[in-house]
């Protein structure tokens, strides 16, 4: 195999720039998909039907279509619900619809996963439920649900390749561009994966410090 | 610590505070807690029906019975944390948890008018619900910061004062998970405590604890008792209700079998249910039986 690097550095710039551009869709999407998918769980689980019904629906639409299609829909049939976006803030409400359903899910089984022992005790004390929320609900279910998340995000690292479709000038858009430039592909795919390995694995090194970090209340040992 | 010594500050109510403490109402005149007919429903089962109970100032009423009984239920209602389904609970002269619906029997209060008539009402739990994430002294001021809106300091003051009160000031920047299940019930009373209840609620509070453990608890308790705070146990300690309650009552299949002193009930009782009850109890007690030997069976 021949591995011409020059491929690579003669495009060093436009590489960065994808690179930038796929961090930054990634990280606006991540932001807005955990928004949205703590609004969506708090509201399933303390809301009436009225609310409770539609966003199952939601939840099940967007969980049994693809990416791909969804993201069109946002960007191409966007304008015709009078939502005219530029690509990257389209593929970043994209991005960020996609992950809130699966976010959601997993809040609900954080919310779920405390003891309603608790909640009795705040409840007795006159803790109102959005303080319980906040003080007491939340910092415990991070600990539980934190792999869930980091898996979840790391996901939606890769998913950005899919924003190269409406035309964002993201890392597989770049990678690809070149490829098709100087046949050069082994290089271009090569260097592609490495970079979402990166994006990856600094995501991963980073929830596990994080679960080491909130999670010491649970640890035994003096501290 | 000279924290012990001082006076504990009362907690001064805001202006229009809804969770400020009315004055304590006078003697006997009206008994803090009145239950009247009190009934619940699971479903198809019915477990309570029907529950007359008074508790007057400082009086502490130890609940007994089997279990299924519904005396943790009752205990639970007092709180409002069961929605009792018939009759009356006044806390302190007011109807505990339904307000009036015009003309159509009544309903649900609002949350925040729910937690005004219990705000002088304490809990504590047989599983102690302490908030893991939160040290002991993060557990009794959490309350008293977010609903009592006092400073950090305040706060921090009276917790450990109440931490103190309870013999754990020396274990209040540590986790419930390093203490012992007699100090996290412990930090639970104390928690309970620094709302400066009025009126407190103990639902089985020694059931989860090794019986070594039993002990640090109840002598707790004995302290509030002789405090002069008014108290509802539930319990299967049966010394402890014979020393410390003023009156006890036995719940059978949700109602109320016998009431009495604890000499009336321990010793003078009649009711066969009751009798059957305490003598399984001194049964399972008995490890050791002088007269084995001349035993016929």
């Amino acid at each position: 195999m021949i591995f011409d690097y020059r491929v690579i550095t003669e495009h060093l710039d436009d590489i960065a720039q994808g690179f930038t551009v796929t961090l930054g869709t990634w990280s606006a999407g991540v932001v807005l998909g955990l928004f949205l998918g703590l609004l969506i769980a708090v509201a399933q689980l303390f809301g009436n039907n009225l609310i409770r019904a539609p966003l199952r629906a939601f939840i099940e639409v967007i969980r049994s279509t693809p990416f791909l299609v969804q993201l069109f829909l946002v960007y191409y049939g966007g304008p015709s619900f009078g939502l005219s976006l530029d690509p990257v803030p389209a593929g970043i409400l994209g991005l960020g619809i996609y992950g809130s359903v699966y976010f959601a899910e997993i809040f609900r089984t954080g919310f779920e996963s405390v003891a309603r022992g608790q909640l009795e005790a705040a409840d007795c004390l006159g803790i109102t439920r959005w303080q319980c929320i906040l003080r007491i609900q939340l910092p415990q279910m991070l600990v539980i649900i934190l792999p869930a998340l980091v898996n979840l995000v790391t996901i939606l690292c890769k998913e950005t390749a899919v924003l190269s479709i409406i035309t964002i000038p993201e890392l597989t858009m770049v990678m690809t561009g070149i490829g098709s430039q100087t046949f050069a592909f082994v290089e271009t795919l090569l260097v592609l994966c490495i970079g979402y390995l990166l994006l990856v694995e600094f995501c991963s090194r980073l929830g596990m410090y994080l679960e080491t970090r909130v999670g010491r209340f649970m640890s035994r040992q003096p501290q | 610590m000279n924290i012990q010594q001082r006076p504990l500050p009362p907690i001064v109510p805001k202006q229009g505070d809804p969770m400020k403490t009315p004055e304590p109402l006078p003697g006997d005149s009206q008994p803090m807690v009145r239950l009247h007919n009190v009934g619940k429903s699971f479903g198809a089962l019915r477990v309570l029906k029907g529950i007359d109970l008074q508790v007057r100032h400082s009086e502490v009423v130890c609940l007994i019975g089997p279990s299924g009984s519904g005396k943790s239920t009752l205990l639970r209602s007092m709180a409002f944390l069961e929605e009792y389904d018939e009759g009356e609970i006044h806390i302190e002269g007011q109807l505990l948890g339904y307000v009036p619906d015009n003309g159509k029997g009544r309903k649900r209060a609002a949350q925040a008018q729910i937690n005004q008539v219990r705000r002088n009402i304490g809990m504590v739990f047989q599983q102690f619900n302490l908030w893991p994430h939160m040290t002991a002294l993060g557990n009794v001021s959490e309350a008293l910061l977010r609903v009592r809106k006092l400073s950090s300091a305040e706060a921090r003051q009276r917790a450990l004062a109440m931490l103190d009160k309870v013999g754990l000031a020396h274990k209040a920047d540590v986790y419930p998970i390093q203490l012992s299940g007699g100090q996290q019930q412990r930090v639970a009373i104390a928690r309970a405590l620094a709302m400066e209840p009025h009126i407190m609620l103990f639902d089985e509070p020694t059931s989860a604890l090794d019986p070594e453990l039993v002990g640090e608890v109840l002598q707790v308790m004995k302290t509030l008792a002789r405090e002069g705070m008014t108290m509802v146990v539930v319990t299967h300690e049966m010394g402890f209700a014979a020393q410390v309650a003023d009156s006890v009552v036995f719940l059978d299949q949700g109602q109320v079998v016998a009431q009495g002193t604890p000499q009336q009930i321990f010793h003078n009782t009649e009711h066969p249910r009751l009798q059957q009850f305490l003598q399984n109890y001194l049964d399972r007690n008995a490890f050791w039986q002088d007269n084995k030997e001349a035993s016929p069976v």
